[in-house]
C-alpha cells in the first residue's frame, strides 16, 4: 500500500498536505461547537435577564463555526475526490501502458484475465480506499487527540468510563474482524468456485445432457452453494453483533456519564456543582467524538487490507521488468523480404526443456516456407520469434539480414503481416478492423476493398448491413469463425507487408475457401514472402520449402516430394490425411 | 462490507419488490418478527431520550439550591433576633448558627454567592442544599437500562434472523437458477451469453441478499425513527417540534436535490467505467495484434480518451457522496442551535424545563439521520428490484417439455441400432426452416458421415437426434419407436457422444472420465485411456488418474480432446455420435484414435461429423450438407463419381495453386 502511494507526484503530496491542514481546521472548528453548546446550556441554566439574546449570540457563533467547518470539510473532500480520481486515472494509464509494452512471456505470466482485473477492479478498490480512507485517516487521529485534550483532566471517573467504552468497542470490532476476515477470503474463493461450476454447467450443457449428468452437476453446484451460504451466514451473523454493541456502548457512555455526573454533583460543594454539570454535557459530546473517531479508524483498518492486496497486485505489474527491449534501427534495409534463423533455440525462462532447438533456415524474397508437425511440436513458437512476441534464447533471428532485436518495434512490424490462429476482431466497423494499426503508408479505402476481396471476404461483407461500415460487435459475435478469420487476413493484406506470417490461420476455413484465398493471395503478393504454419498437408504441399518439426527439432526440410521420400514423420502426417494414391496424384 | 452502489433502474419497481416478497413467503414469520423487532427497538431509541431528559432534569435539580427555604430561614432568623434556637422542618438552628448565617448573608453579593453558600452552617446547609431525588434517578436508570439492553437484544435477534433468511433465500435462488439451467431448451444458450447468466447467479443474487439483509430493515427502522421522532417531538412540545422540523426542512430539500444530482454522476460513472473496462478487456485479449500491427499508439490514444472522460464523473460522484455526511452534520447543528435558542426562550418563560431541551438535542439527531438512510436504502432497494427482475426473468423462461406423457422405454442392452429420419423439418427460429424434409434410413451398425462447410447445419442433425431440440414436423424413429415417445434421458442413455468442444469439469481426471457413472473400475478407465493413447501421459502425472484438471494450461487441448474421447468410450452405448471429435488433435494422433474408434464403431450405428475428409472416407453413407440442406447422399466412391459438391470439396485438398 505504501509503495503504491509513492506513485503520488509532488503536487499530489501537496494536496494531501493541504487536505491535512483543512482537516485540522475543520476538526478544530468542529470541536469548538460543544463549547458553544455548553455555553448555551450554561446560559439556559443561569436564567439571567437577557438570556435569549445571549443564546442567540452564542448560537450564531456556533452556527458560524459549524458552517466554516462544513466548508472546510467540503473543500477537503473535494480535493480528496480529485486526488483519488486523478490518482486512479494516472495509475490506470501507467498499468495500461505497461501491459501494452509486455511481450507474450509477461502476458502468460500474469494471464490476460488477471491483468484485466488489475487494471479495472483493483484500481477501483484503491480509489475507494483513498477517497474514503484519506478523509477518515486524516480526520480520525486529529479528532481523537483534540477531543481527548479537551476533556482530559475533567474527571478521572468519566475518563475511565470513556476508556472502558473505547476498549470494549475496539475489542468487539477486532474480535469480529479476526473471526470474519479469513472467512471473507474463503467466501471470495467460494464465489469464484460457484462461478466456475455455473460456467461449466452452461458451457458443457450439451455434454451434461448427453451424459444424463444433470443431477451430478447439480450436486456439485449444491455443494459449493451450501458452503457459500454457510460461510456467508456466519459472516453476517458475526456482523449482526456489531450494530447492537456499538449502540449499546454509545448509549451507555452518555448514560454512564450522566449517572457519574449525578453522583459527583451531589457530593460536591455548591460552588462546583454548576461547573460539573456543564462539564458533564461537554464530556458526553466529546466522548462521543472520541468513540466515533476510534470506530472510523477501525473501519479504515478494515477496508485497508483489501486495498492493500489490490495495491500489491498493481505493483507486481508495474514492477515487472519487460524482457523484450526495443532496438534502435529504423532505416530502410538493403535486403527485403528475407527471414533467416541461425541456430535458434527457445525455452521459457524457468523451464528446463527447449520448445524449439537449433533451428536454421532461410526464406528468400517471394518464397513460401511452411512449417508442419504435431500439436506441441513448436511451430507456433518458432514463428512468434519473428515479430518478437518472444525472444530467442539462443541463436539469431534475422529479418532482411538484420537481427530482429536491433529494429525499433515500429520498423519491424511495418515489414510483417502476422495473422493469429484465433481471429482477433475489434469492436467497430469492418473498415476499422481491416485498416487497424499503423504502417509506413496510409491504408486507403481501395487497399481495404482489395484486401477484403483477396481474403475472400467480399461476398459476406457485401451482404452486411452497411458493408464496409457495418458494425462488428465486441469479439465479433455477429460474425462466424470463418468470416472473422477472413477479416483478420484482410487486415494483414491491407498493410502490404514484405513478409506474411500465417500462424495456423487456414485451419478455420473450409478447403474451398482456403484454396481460393491462397490462390488469390499468391497472385497478389508475388514478391511477398510467406511463412505458413499449418496442419493440413493440402495447405502447404505447394510450398517452396517445408520444415517438419517434431518435439522442437527440425526433422526434415525440403519440398513436398522430397520430404515424402526422405522424411518419415512427414510421410506419416501426409498418410494420415490422404491415401498413398492421392499423394502420388497430387 | 463496503460496496459500490450501482443503481440500475428497474422496469417496474413495485411489481418487482412485490414479486420478491412473494418469493420470500416461506420465511414470512421470521421476516415479520424481524421487522417487528426492528420497529420496537427503533421505538425504544425514541423513548430513551425522554427518559434521559427526565434524568437530566433530576440532575438539574441537584444544582439548584432551595432558594425558597433560604428565604424562609432568612425571614425567621431576622425575626428571631438571635433569641434562641429555631426549629425548621425538625432541624434545630442554634443561635451560633444564626449568627454565622447573618454574617455570611451580609457579606454575600452576586459574585461570591455560591462560595458563601458553601460556608453556611451545617444545620442551615442541610436544609437549603440542592437535593436530587435518588429514588427517582434509580427508577429512571432502570428504565433506561432495560430500554437499551432490550433494544440491543432485539436488534441482534433481528440481525441474525435477517442474515439467515437473506442467505437461505439467496441459496434458494441460486439452486433454482442451477436447476433452471438444466431445464432450459438448448436454444436459450444459443441466444444468451454465458456471462449474462453467470452474473445473475452471483452478482444479482448477491445484490438481492445483501440489500435484503440491509436495506429492508434500515428502511423500516429509519422510517419508524423518523415518524416516531416527529410524534415524540410533538408530544413533548409542539413549538419545539415545529422549530426542529422547520429548521431542517431546507436542508432536506437541498439534500434531495444533491442526491438526485449525484445519482446522475453515479450512473454516468458506471457507464463510463463499463465502457473503459470493455475496452481494456478487448485490448488485452487482442494483445498480439495490437503489438504486431503497431496499434499501440492508437490504442493508447483511445484509452486516454476514455480514461480522462471517466475522471470528471468519477470525481463528482465521489465528491457528492462524500459531502453527504458533513452536510447532514451541518443540518443537524443548525437544528441544534434553533432548538436551543427557541428552547431557551421557552425555559425563560417557564413553559418547558431544561430537560426538554436536552431531549430535543437528541431528537434533532434522531430526526435528521434517518432521512439520509431512507434515501440510501431506497436507491439500494431500486437496484434490488432491478436485480430481482433479472433473476426472476431467468427463472420464468420457458422450460423444455416436462415429459409427463412419456410411456415407452428403450433398453440400452436390447437396442438394435436402427434409425429412421422420416420427413423431418426443423428450424431454430420460427419461419426459418433449416432442415427441409429430410428422410433417411440407417441400418444397425452403419457408419454415417455428415460433411459440409462451417455453418451448413451438420450439428443440427445431431441436435435433433439427441432430442436437444424438438423437430417441427416429421419424425425420428429409433428401433421403430418415435423419439417423441421416449424421454430425453432414455435417448441420451442410448447415445455415446463426443464433441469438438473439449469440455471437462474442474475435478480429477478419474472423475471426469467416469463421469456420472460411479461403478466404473480404474482398470476400465485405463483401458480406454490406452486405446486413445493418453495412458502414458497419465502415468507421467504426479497423481496419475487423481490429477486435478484445472483451467491452467498444463493439459493441452489435444490431450483434453483425447480425454473426452476416452470418456465417450467408457460410456459404452449402442449408438455413437462423433461431432468433430478429433479436430483438436494432430493428424497423426487422430489416426491412432481413428483406429480405436473404428474398433468402437464396429457393430454400432454411428454418426460422424468431420472437417477432415480423410476421417470419413470409409463411411457407409456420406451426407453432404450446404446451407442447411442435404445436397448429396452416397458413399465416397459414388459421390466422387457424381463430381459434384463433395468431389469438389475433396479435391480442393490437394489441388495445385
Amino acid at each position: 500500500m505504501i509503495k503504491i502511494l509513492k506513485q503520488f507526484s509532488f503536487k499530489e503530496w501537496l494536496i494531501v498536505l493541504f487536505c491535512l491542514v483543512l482537516t485540522y481546521i475543520n476538526v478544530t472548528l468542529e470541536l469548538k461547537i460543544p463549547d458553544y453548546m455548553s455555553e448555551i446550556t450554561r446560559l439556559i441554566q443561569s436564567s439571567s435577564d437577557n438570556m435569549s439574546h445571549d443564546i442567540l449570540v452564542q448560537g450564531a457563533w456556533m452556527l458560524l463555526f459549524a458552517f466554516s467547518s462544513f466548508i472546510c470539510a467540503g473543500i477537503s473532500i473535494y480535493f480528496a475526490a480529485r486526488l483519488s480520481s486523478s490518482f486512479s486515472q494516472n495509475i490506470r494509464e501507467k498499468i495500461f501502458n505497461k501491459v501494452e509494452s509486455f511481450g507474450l512471456k509477461e502476458m502468460k505470466k500474469f494471464q490476460t484475465a488477471s491483468l484485466i482485473t488489475r487494471t479495472t477492479n483493483d484500481i477501483t478498490q484503491i480509489e475507494t480506499f483513498i477517497a474514503m480512507g484519506l478523509h477518515m485517516m486524516l480526520r480520525s487521529p486529529i479528532m481523537c487527540v483534540m477531543a481527548i485534550t479537551k476533556i482530559i483532566g475533567k474527571s478521572i471517573e468519566w475518563s475511565m468510563l470513556l476508556a472502558g467504552c473505547v476498549v470494549l468497542l475496539l475489542a468487539v470490532v477486532i474480535t469480529i474482524f479476526i473471526v470474519v476476515v479469513p472467512k471473507f477470503k474463503l467466501m471470495q474463493k467460494l464465489i469464484d468456485k460457484l462461478n466456475a461450476v455455473t460456467r461449466e454447467n452452461i458451457t458443457g450443457v450439451r455434454v451434461i445432457r448427453a451424459f444424463n449428468a444433470e443431477k451430478f452437476q447439480s450436486d456439485r453446484f449444491e455443494d459449493v452453494n451450501n458452503n457459500l451460504t454457510k460461510t456467508q451466514t456466519f459472516n453476517l451473523k458475526a456482523f449482526a453483533v456489531l450494530g447492537p454493541v456499538m449502540n449499546i456502548v454509545m448509549h451507555f457512555l452518555t448514560f454512564g456519564i450522566y449517572l457519574i455526573g449525578a453522583y459527583l454533583i451531589s457530593n460536591s460543594l455548591m460552588v462546583d456543582k454548576v461547573e460539573i454539570f456543564s462539564n458533564m454535557v461537554v464530556f458526553s459530546s466529546y466522548g462521543m467524538q472520541v468513540i466515533m473517531s476510534f470506530l472510523m479508524l477501525a473501519f479504515v483498518f478494515m477496508i485497508g487490507p483489501r486495498a492493500s492486496i489490490s495495491a500489491n497486485r498493481i505493483n507486481e505489474v508495474l514492477d515487472e521488468e519487460n524482457s523484450i527491449k526495443e532496438g534502435t534501427f529504423n532505416k530502410p534495409t538493403e535486403e527485403t523480404g528475407t527471414v533467416e534463423f541461425k541456430n535458434v533455440s527457445f525455452r521459457y525462462p524457468d523451464a528446463d526443456e527447449y520448445i524449439i532447438e537449433n533451428i536454421s533456415f532461410k526464406a528468400n524474397k517471394g518464397e513460401t516456407i511452411a512449417f508442419i508437425g504435431s500439436t506441441g511440436s513448436g511451430k507456433s513458437t518458432l514463428i512468434n520469434l519473428i515479430p518478437r512476441l518472444y525472444d530467442a534464447t539462443e541463436g539469431e533471428v534475422l529479418v532482411d539480414n538484420i537481427n530482429v532485436k536491433d529494429y525499433t518495434f515500429e520498423t519491424l512490424n511495418n515489414k510483417l503481416g502476422y495473422i493469429t490462429q484465433k481471429a482477433v476482431i475489434f469492436t467497430g466497423s469492418v473498415k476499422d478492423n481491416v485498416s487497424y494499426g499503423e504502417t509506413d503508408h496510409k491504408v486507403k479505402e481501395e487497399d481495404i476493398k482489395e484486401a477484403i476481396k483477396i481474403a475472400q471476404a467480399e461476398e459476406f461483407v457485401s451482404k452486411l448491413d452497411g458493408e464496409l461500415k457495418a458494425h462488428v460487435a465486441r469479439g465479433g459475435t455477429n460474425l462466424s469463425g470463418g468470416q472473422k478469420q477472413r477479416l483478420s487476413i484482410a487486415r494483414a493484406i491491407a498493410r502490404k507487408p514484405e513478409i506474411y506470417i500465417f500462424d495456423d490461420t487456414f485451419s478455420a476455413l473450409d478447403y474451398k475457401t482456403d484454396l481460393a484465398l491462397r490462390k488469390e493471395l499468391k497472385k497478389y503478393t508475388k514478391d511477398a514472402t510467406s511463412l505458413i504454419v499449418a496442419q493440413r498437408i493440402g495447405t502447404i504441399m505447394n510450398a517452396d520449402k517445408i520444415l517438419v518439426l517434431d518435439n522442437g527439432k527440425c526433422v526434415g526440410m525440403g519440398t513436398h516430394k522430397e520430404l515424402l521420400k526422405s522424411c518419415e514423420v512427414y510421410k506419416e502426417i501426409a498418410l494420415s490425411q490422404l491415401s498413398e494414391e492421392e499423394l502420388q496424384n497430387a | 462490507m463496503p460496496r459500490m452502489n450501482t443503481t440500475e433502474k428497474p422496469k417496474n419497481f413495485f411489481g418487482s419488490i412485490f414479486k420478491l416478497l412473494k418469493e420470500l413467503k416461506t420465511w414470512r414469520v421470521v421476516l415479520f418478527i424481524a421487522l417487528i423487532l426492528a420497529i420496537i427497538s427503533s421505538i425504544f431509541s425514541i423513548i430513551a431520550p425522554n427518559r434521559l431528559s427526565d434524568l437530566t432534569d433530576e440532575i438539574t435539580n441537584g444544582i439548584k439550591p432551595n432558594t425558597e427555604k433560604l428565604e424562609e430561614i432568612s425571614t425567621k432568623v431576622q425575626n428571631n433576633y438571635l433569641r434562641g434556637p429555631i426549629v425548621i422542618d425538625n432541624t434545630t438552628i442554634t443561635v451560633k448558627d444564626q449568627q454565622e448565617f447573618i454574617t455570611i448573608m451580609s457579606n454575600t453579593n452576586e459574585d461570591n454567592a455560591l462560595k458563601q453558600f458553601d460556608k453556611l452552617p451545617k444545620s442551615i446547609y442541610s436544609l437549603v442544599k440542592p437535593k436530587m431525588n435518588v429514588d427517582n434517578i434509580k427508577h429512571i436508570s432502570i428504565i433506561l437500562l432495560i430500554l437499551y439492553i432490550l433494544g440491543a437484544l432485539f436488534n441482534y435477534i433481528q440481525g441474525v434472523s435477517m442474515a439467515s433468511v437473506s442467505n437461505k433465500f439467496a441459496k434458494k435462488l441460486r439452486t433454482n437458477i442451477s436447476t433452471k439451467i438444466n431445464n432450459l431448451p438448448l436454444n436459450y444458450f444459443d441466444n444468451h451469453e454465458t456471462g449474462d447468466i453467470l452474473s445473475r447467479v452471483t452478482n444479482d443474487v448477491d445484490a438481492i441478499s445483501f440489500n435484503l439483509n440491509n436495506s429492508l430493515i434500515t428502511l423500516v427502522s429509519n422510517l419508524t425513527l423518523f415518524l416516531g421522532s416527529i410524534v415524540m417531538m410533538f408530544y413533548t412540545n409542539y413549538i419545539m417540534a415545529l422549530t426542529a422540523i422547520g429548521s431542517s426542512i431546507f436542508g432536506f430539500i437541498f439534500m434531495f436535490i444533491m442526491l438526485s444530482k449525484s445519482q446522475k454522476y453515479f450512473n454516468k460513472r458506471q457507464k463510463l467505467l463499463g465502457d473503459l473496462n470493455g475496452y481494456i478487456e478487448e485490448t488485452y485479449s487482442s494483445h498480439v495484434v495490437v503489438k504486431t500491427y503497431n496499434g499501440t499508439k492508437e490504442t493508447k490514444k483511445e484509452f486516454n480518451k476514455l480514461n480522462t472522460g471517466l475522471y470528471k464523473s468519477n470525481m463528482m460522484s465521489q465528491f457528492l457522496s462524500g459531502m453527504m455526511g458533513p452536510f447532514m452534520g451541518f443540518i443537524s447543528n443548525f437544528g441544534y442551535v434553533s432548538v436551543c435558542v427557541v428552547g431557551a426562550l421557552l425555559v425563560s418563560k417557564n413553559t418547558i424545563t431544561f430537560g426538554v431541551i436536552v431531549a430535543f438535542m437528541i431528537y434533532i439527531r434522531l430526526f435528521t439521520n434517518p432521512l439520509n438512510q431512507i434515501a440510501q436504502s431506497m436507491t439500494s432497494l431500486q437496484s434490488t428490484a432491478a436485480a430481482s427482475e433479472r433473476v426472476l426473468e431467468f427463472l420464468n423462461e420457458k422450460e423444455m417439455n416436462h415429459q409427463e406423457d412419456i410411456t415407452k422405454h428403450l433398453d440400452k442392452a436390447s437396442a438394435k441400432g436402427e434409425i429412421i429420419f422420416d420427413h423431418v423439418k426443423f428450424g431454430y427460429t420460427e419461419g426459418k426452416t433449416i432442415i427441409k424434409d429430410f428422410s433417411i434410413k440407417v441400418n444397425p451398425g452403419e457408419k454415417i458421415a455428415i460433411v459440409g462447410p462451417t455453418g451448413a447445419g451438420k450439428t443440427t442433425i445431431v441436435n435433433l437426434l439427441m432430442k436437444f431440440y424438438e423437430i417441427n414436423d416429421g419424425d425420428i424413429l429409433i428401433d421403430g419407436i418415435s423419439i417423441k415417445d421416449l424421454s430425453r434421458e432414455n435417448i441420451h442413455e442410448l447415445f455415446c457422444m463426443v464433441l469438438q468442444d473439449t469440455w471437462l469439469f474442474e475435478g480429477t481426471i478419474k472423475d471426469n472420465l467416469k463421469y456420472n457413472k460411479p461403478n466404473i473400475k480404474d482398470e476400465e478407465i485405463m483401458e480406454a485411456c490406452k486405446i486413445v493413447g493418453v495412458d502414458h501421459f497419465i502415468k507421467t502425472l504426479p497423481n496419475g488418474l487423481d490429477e486435478m484438471i484445472t483451467d491452467n494450461e498444463s493439459i493441452s487441448s489435444g490431450q483434453k480432446q483425447l480425454f473426452t474421447i476416452a470418456r465417450g468410450m467408457i460410456e459404452d452405448a449402442p449408438f455413437l455420435i462423433l461431432d468433430e471429435a478429433t479436430s483438436n488433435v494432430d493428424t497423426r494422433t487422430e489416426e491412432l484414435v481413428q483406429k480405436a474408434m473404428d474398433k468402437l464403431t464396429r457393430n454400432r450405428t454411428s454418426f460422424i461429423i468431420a472437417h477432415r475428409l480423410s476421417t470419413i472416407k470409409n463411411a457407409n453413407l456420406i451426407l453432404v450438407m450446404n446451407e442447411g440442406n442435404i445436397i448429396e447422399i452416397g458413399n465416397h466412391e459414388e459421390l466422387m463419381k457424381q463430381n459434384g459438391f463433395y468431389a469438389n470439396l475433396y479435391n480442393s485438398q490437394f489441388s495445385k495453386l
